[in-house]
């Protein structure tokens, strides 16, 4: 055998920084031929039941089609995590849980599971019968008019991958400490969809918008009812009342039957459960905008309206969730996104941001939707920080950690979108840290 | 009059065209009843805030009964009851992760009170009082915030006009984040 065929057809030799990163291409345009050396275990004797050890899943027939199908029962650990809080006490006072994270190390693709799509409520998840549920557009409008969900599904409705993120995701990370929390108790209030509805336009247009009217004022009708005042430009741009996530019904978690979602804003923007657009010549000033979604900045002025979300991208695998069990190549993959539009370019470094190396970005590349990328990266054994930094169409590029609390300060506890590290030790564990 | 029927025609069109134009294609006119159910919110200047008036005593009464079973009273300490929310007492608006953030040393307006109460307050049972009771509690935590004096009475001409202490501290972020508060490299 010659030591061509051999050997593994990635040449690790052809680096693309330091510390090991791989060229990009090189997982791509390689497949690994390892089929050679396979030969039939498979008995050749006639007298023995063919079926001897086979699996039971082999060997007997499986279960019947059903319903609404679940994941398999051994898929236990891909699972939403609620808030960490150690106080019983604080959690019975609070009489539920609110918040749950997405588990961004067990997912690939960019389209995040509805059963695994983060959630965040402020007052609980209302069990809306939609027969009984509607929305009303009013205010500076010609005519005020009311949609049902039997209404609004008899629009053309466009269907558009989005990703989805919490104002708050990553928030620990202003903490002076470092935390030892995985990635998906740091970063889980992130996902990604494709949202089927009507744009929001079409129906603003049917209502007359008034001349003066400059934002609009949506309430939701769960408890507490949510509200947020939206800039008119942003509702008249692509904004649409989502009626369903990755083809079905959108989740009572996600507001249905119908919610607003604001592409590439912060997340609670996207009001659940919608049930009135109120447009007005200024905004309403909720607890949602002022006392809360408020940064307050080192010199003691709060950015208020802070909507548009930043560019940023955080590295999957390896993460905290997992460890490196021995030397050899690795994928290192993760997700990038911008509030603005696409994601132009996403590096990597391994050696705490000395050195950077262009990664592949997995196609269609959608706006204001995760993008994959992936880098493979050849592991020597020893310590690494490992790093991505993403740069959107508008040549924003992700700033470091520094470069943002320069910027912002740590009084405030949303909108951190600076670039992530984690910290391989030789020994193949991995943890986040500040470098 | 082959002309004058078309003329005709076109008129016809013309004005079917624009009666649909004015119409929702499967939207069907909001009622008041519609609105009044959906719409609770309260603007800075006081637009759309309802009849009823309110005391800081009949406030603190409310608040034992309703209120305190999650928030301190001014001169408690419960630090489950502080983690939940601290509502007095609080001088510093740099409360990190925006649990220290009181109505007196960081909301912007006063009416943004009301209108949060009434909506989502208590959270065992929102919008269980009167309009008068919200105005009472309004009145008691603005009070209890070293805002207004014991006497003041809260209706929807007085609310308005407080004066919070800090409503100049917030800077517009939108459309774009101020240049001195972007990360620069």
């Amino acid at each position: 055998m010659s030591k061509n065929k051999n050997s593994l057809i990635i040449d690790t030799t052809n680096h693309a920084a330091k510390g090991g990163l791989l060229n990009r291409r090189l997982f791509l345009s390689s497949a690994i031929a390892t089929t050679a050396a396979l030969a039939t275990t498979r008995a050749a004797h006639s007298q023995e039941i063919v079926g001897e050890g086979q699996d039971d899943w082999t060997l007997y027939p499986g279960s019947d089609a059903l319903e609404y199908s679940n994941r398999s029962r051994f898929e236990v650990d891909s699972v939403k995590r609620l808030i960490p809080n150690d106080s019983q006490e604080f959690l019975d006072l609070r009489l539920t849980k609110y918040v749950a994270r997405t588990p961004l190390d067990h997912l690939l693709g960019t389209i995040t599971p509805n059963g695994l799509h983060f959630e965040r409520s402020h007052q609980g998840i209302p069990d809306i019968d939609p027969d009984k549920h509607f929305l009303v557009i009013h205010g500076k409008v010609k005519n005020p008019l009311k949609f049902d969900i039997s209404a609004l599904e008899n629009y053309p409705t466009v269907s558009r991958n989005y990703y989805m993120e919490c104002s708050g995701n990553s928030a620990v990370l202003f903490d002076e400490t470092p935390t030892d929390q995985s990635l998906q108790e740091i970063h889980g209030l992130l996902s990604g969809s494709e949202w089927t509805g009507v744009l929001l336009s079409t129906l603003l247009d049917e209502c007359g918008i008034s001349p003066d009217a400059k934002w609009i004022i949506a309430e939701g009708a769960d408890n507490g009812m949510m509200t947020r005042s939206i800039p008119l430009d942003k509702a008249l741009d692509d904004a649409m009342i989502a009626i369903r996530q990755n083809g079905e019904r959108i989740r009572p978690s996600q507001g249905y039957p119908m919610r607003l979602l604001n592409p590439g804003f912060e997340g609670n923007t996207s009001v659940k459960w919608l049930r009135s657009i109120y447009l007005s010549d200024r905004p309403v000033m909720s607890v949602q905008e002022t006392a809360k979604y408020t940064d307050m900045m080192p010199d003691d002025k709060a950015l208020q309206f802070t909507l548009e979300q930043d560019v940023k991208s955080i590295i999957t695998r390896p993460s905290s969730a997992m460890s490196l069990k021995k030397k050899g190549v690795y994928e290192i993959t993760g997700l990038a996104w911008s509030g603005k539009g696409k994601i132009a370019r996403v590096e990597v470094s391994v050696d705490g941001g000395n050195t950077w190396a262009d990664t592949a970005l997995e196609g269609p590349i959608h706006s204001k939707m995760l993008t994959r990328f992936r880098i493979p990266w050849m592991w020597e054994g020893s310590s690494a920080i490992l790093q991505s930094r993403a740069i959107d169409e508008f040549g924003r590029r992700q700033p470091s950690r520094k470069e943002l609390l320069d910027a912002r300060g740590t009084n405030g506890i949303y909108h951190y979108h600076a670039i992530h590290s984690w910290d391989v030790a030789p020994n193949g564990e991995i943890k986040h840290v500040y470098a | 009059m082959y002309m004058h029927k078309i003329i005709i025609f076109v008129t016809l069109l013309v004005s079917t065209q624009l009666a649909i134009a004015q119409e929702s294609r499967f939207g069907v006119p909001a009622t008041q009843a519609d609105i009044d159910k959906s719409f609770w919110s309260v603007f800075p200047d006081g637009e759309f805030l309802p009849d009823g008036e309110g005391n800081v005593a009949e406030g603190r009464e409310l608040f034992e009964y309703n209120c305190n079973i999650c928030h301190n009273f001014p001169d408690e300490n419960d630090p489950v009851k502080n983690e939940i929310g601290k509502l007095f007492g609080v001088e510093d608006k740099r409360g990190k992760a925006n649990l220290d953030q009181t109505i007196g040393s960081y909301w912007p307006y006063s009416t943004t009170v009301f209108n949060y109460i009434r909506r989502a307050m208590p959270l065992v049972a929102p919008m269980s009082l009167t309009n008068s009771e919200y105005y009472s509690l309004t009145a008691y935590l603005l009070h209890e915030n070293g805002i207004i004096a014991e006497d003041d009475v809260m209706n929807k001409d007085t609310l308005p006009k407080v004066e919070m202490p800090n409503k100049d501290g917030f800077v517009n972020a939108y459309p774009e984040v101020p240049e001195k508060y972007l990360a620069k490299p």
